[in-house]
Formats: structure tokens, C-alpha cells, sequence
């Protein structure tokens, strides 16, 4: 049984499309439901949205600026623009930035070939990286019996936070400092086998769409992720009724 | 009848804590109030450590990694111990312009310390700041909560040296 909704119903324009949607959806999730791909990074369905990866962002017309899509609601009469030359351009550029921040080496990294962040690039074409890379020197922790993180392949979505702290509640993950600082720490910035709070539940490594959260024991390429989680499900269900 | 023992005076300790204790208890121990807390642990401490950031986060109910977080994300919060003294250099666009680099330069070579850093010897501490709203002084430092003006990179050096120890 679907409760009844107080949200309006509105029509707005997507890609020249006119949409109808209720104005308590997102602009993604109304481009999902009529088929219009946006991409994103930060973004699973079942968790908040962040607004954190910057890909998803749409052009508002009219008002002459950018927004991510999975955080702006829809409005009546909105005219939105999934993709122009200056979206691709943007959003090339946002993965280029990721690239060069971090140590992303597909080649010897267990998530190659299910790897999120290296989709993204082969869909938007970024083939090379034009800007200088910073190589930071990023520890792996490994002191978790079953599960490892290798900052280096961090990009810091925090879908690994939103997880450990909507679904499973234990909020071992945060993240620490700020800009090009920032990292992803368990409980006070101690080794992840020494969180307390931590229920080794491996929800974080599920959803984790890099090689920065896997489980041990797995060879190059050998890491292959469940993002869609039962709990994530059931939690996307109860939240659209 | 023995009248019942006295509770033990409180240690040093538990009064400062109570300090703390004062400023979440005004919020209603609300979790809203963090910022508030590690304001009043930074105020009574020094700096915030590890013990007071486990206590804030049972007295607030929030997950120790988001205390951390948030302690680690303002630059106004300390998580080591500051000098007797600190320098903040201003480092707005006036003020970076008006050569504030030089001035870090100059207190890297006559101190050894950079940006955040305390000298070994606990003396001096230096830090920086994105502005401290005085634009029209540039380059400005603040000394010990001091704010000096129009000074260059020497006068700095002589204005710290005179500082008691």
C-alpha cells in the first residue's frame, strides 16, 4: 500500500523532455526514472545524498549555474540540461582531479576491472591525465583481520561514512581535516583493527566503489563489490513510499 | 553514629572537567553543541587530546570518528599543546601580498618552525590565518591575541625575542 503524498506534483523539462515528478524528488531521481543517465560517483541509492563528487551536476537554464543533481529538488517549470560540452568538460575534469590527488594504478589494484571510478573514465573518455600528479604518501592499514584500507585509492565519496552510520549505525567512519587533507579515519584517527566501534560488518567495503576498502586475501582484479546491499534496498523502498 | 564520610575534594582534574561539563550541560548535552564543547575543552586545555575527545563524545553521544572530524576539520582547534607564545600570521590576500610569505620564511630560519609548529622548547608557537580582518594593516601578525601592524619580517623576530620566556 502506497501512503498518499502531500508532495505537489509539478512538471519540469529535462533534456528538452517534459517530465512530470513530485517536488520532494531529486532532479537525478527523476532523471533516472525516465531513463536519462547522469553520472555519478558519490551517489548509492539507499544512503543520503552527499553532493560530495561534483559529477552528477546538471546546468539550471535561466540560471546560469551548476548543480549536482542527486542534492537539487526538482522545481515547477525548471528547465535542466543533463549534458552539454561544458558538463562533459567539467566533468572530465573532476575525475582528472581525483586521478591526479590520489595513487589510482589500475594495473595492480584489486579492483580493476570493478572499479567505479575507472568506468567513469572509460564513459567520459578521459584517456590521459593533463594535470601534474601530487603521488601522496598514503599508509595501507591492514591492521583489520579481514579487510584493508589503501587511502591511495581513496576518492573520498564518503558512501563508506554514510553506510557505517545509516545502516549499520556504528559510524566508525568520518573524515578528518579538510581540502587536500582530507582523509578517512576510523574512530580518533586509530588503525582500523582497533576501532572499537567498529562491527566488521564489511558493509563499507561493499559500497566502497574504488579498491580502498576490500577484503583480504584477493589477488589484481579479484575484488568484485556488492553495491547493491539488501539493507540499501529496503532502505530505498521504505524511503520512496 | 559515625556522621557519613565526607565525598573526597574534587582533584584538579575533575575541576577543570567540570568547566567543560558547565558549557554542554548549557546545551542540553545536545550533540548540536560539539563545536561549543571542543571550544570549551581548547579553552580550559590548551589544546584538546585524545582522553578529553573520548569524554566529549560519551557526554555527547556522538560517534568518537565525527569528534575527531570536526576537530580536526576548523584550524582554530589544537590536538597537540601550544607554546607559552603564539604567532599567527595572517595570511589573507592583503596580507599575502604585502609579503607574509617572507615573514614565514623568515620565522622558519630564526626559529625552525613552520605553519602549526611549537618549538621544542615550548616557547613559541606559530600558526596562520586565512584573515584576521585587519586588511588595512597588512601585513599583520597577532601576538599572544595582540595585533601588530605595518611590520616587516625583522621587527617580528625582535618583537618575539623580547617576549619574557
Amino acid at each position: 500500500m502506497t501512503p498518499a503524498t502531500t508532495a505537489k506534483v509539478i512538471t519540469l523539462t529535462i533534456d528538452d523532455r517534459e517530465v512530470g515528478a513530485r517536488e520532494d524528488q531529486t532532479i537525478l531521481q527523476i532523471a533516472r526514472e525516465n531513463g536519462i543517465r547522469i553520472p555519478t560517483l558519490c551517489f548509492l541509492e539507499g544512503l543520503s545524498p552527499a553532493g560530495a563528487c561534483r559529477l552528477c551536476l546538471v546546468e539550471i537554464i535561466g540560471t546560469g549555474r551548476v548543480l549536482p543533481a542527486c542534492t537539487t529538488y526538482a522545481a515547477e517549470g525548471m528547465k535542466v540540461r543533463t549534458t552539454s560540452e561544458a558538463l562533459e568538460a567539467h566533468r572530465r575534469t573532476v575525475l582528472e582531479l581525483l586521478f591526479a590527488e590520489g595513487n589510482h594504478v589500475c594495473a595492480v589494484c584489486v579492483s580493476n576491472g570493478n572499479c567505479e571510478l575507472q568506468d567513469l573514465a572509460t564513459k567520459l573518455g578521459v584517456d590521459h591525465i593533463t594535470l601534474p600528479y601530487l603521488n601522496p604518501v598514503h599508509a595501507v592499514d591492514a591492521s583489520h583481520p579481514r579487510f584493508i584500507l589503501d587511502p591511495n585509492r581513496c576518492v573520498l565519496c564518503a558512501r563508506c561514512v554514510r553506510v557505517c552510520d545509516e545502516i549499520e549505525g556504528a559510524h566508525t567512519w568520518d573524515i578528518m581535516g579538510r581540502g587536500i587533507d582530507a582523509r578517512i579515519i576510523a574512530d580518533l584517527n586509530q588503525p582500523w583493527g582497533e576501532a572499537a566501534s567498529c562491527t566488521s560488518c564489511g558493509k563499507c567495503v561493499q559500497v566502497c566503489p574504488t579498491g580502498a576498502l576490500v577484503e583480504k586475501g584477493r589477488a589484481v582484479a579479484e575484488m568484485k563489490k556488492r553495491h547493491a546491499l539488501p539493507q540499501l534496498i529496503t532502505r530505498n523502498k521504505e524511503h520512496a513510499s | 553514629m559515625s556522621a557519613p564520610a565526607k565525598p573526597a575534594p574534587l582533584t584538579n582534574e575533575e575541576k577543570r572537567w567540570r568547566l567543560v561539563e558547565v558549557v554542554m550541560r548549557r546545551y542540553g548535552f545536545s550533540g548540536d553543541a560539539l563545536i561549543e564543547a571542543l571550544h570549551a575543552v581548547q579553552e580550559t586545555y590548551g589544546f584538546i587530546d585524545e582522553e578529553s575527545m573520548r569524554k566529549v563524545a560519551v557526554a555527547l553521544n556522538l560517534p568518537l570518528s565525527k569528534v575527531y572530524g570536526v576537530a580536526t576539520f576548523y584550524h582554530f582547534f589544537h590536538l597537540k599543546p601550544k607554546g607559552r607564545h603564539t604567532c599567527v600570521v595572517c595570511m589573507g590576500t592583503a596580507c599575502y601580498i604585502k609579503g607574509a610569505d617572507a615573514i614565514m620564511q623568515k620565522l622558519a630560519a630564526e626559529f625552525g618552525i613552520k605553519d602549526g609548529e611549537t618549538t621544542p622548547d615550548d616557547h613559541l608557537s606559530v600558526m596562520t590565518a586565512r584573515c584576521v580582518g585587519s586588511c588595512g594593516l597588512a601585513p599583520a601578525i597577532v601576538l599572544d591575541q595582540q595585533v601588530l601592524g605595518h611590520i616587516g619580517p625583522d621587527q617580528i623576530v625582535q618583537h618575539i625575542k623580547e617576549l619574557e620566556s
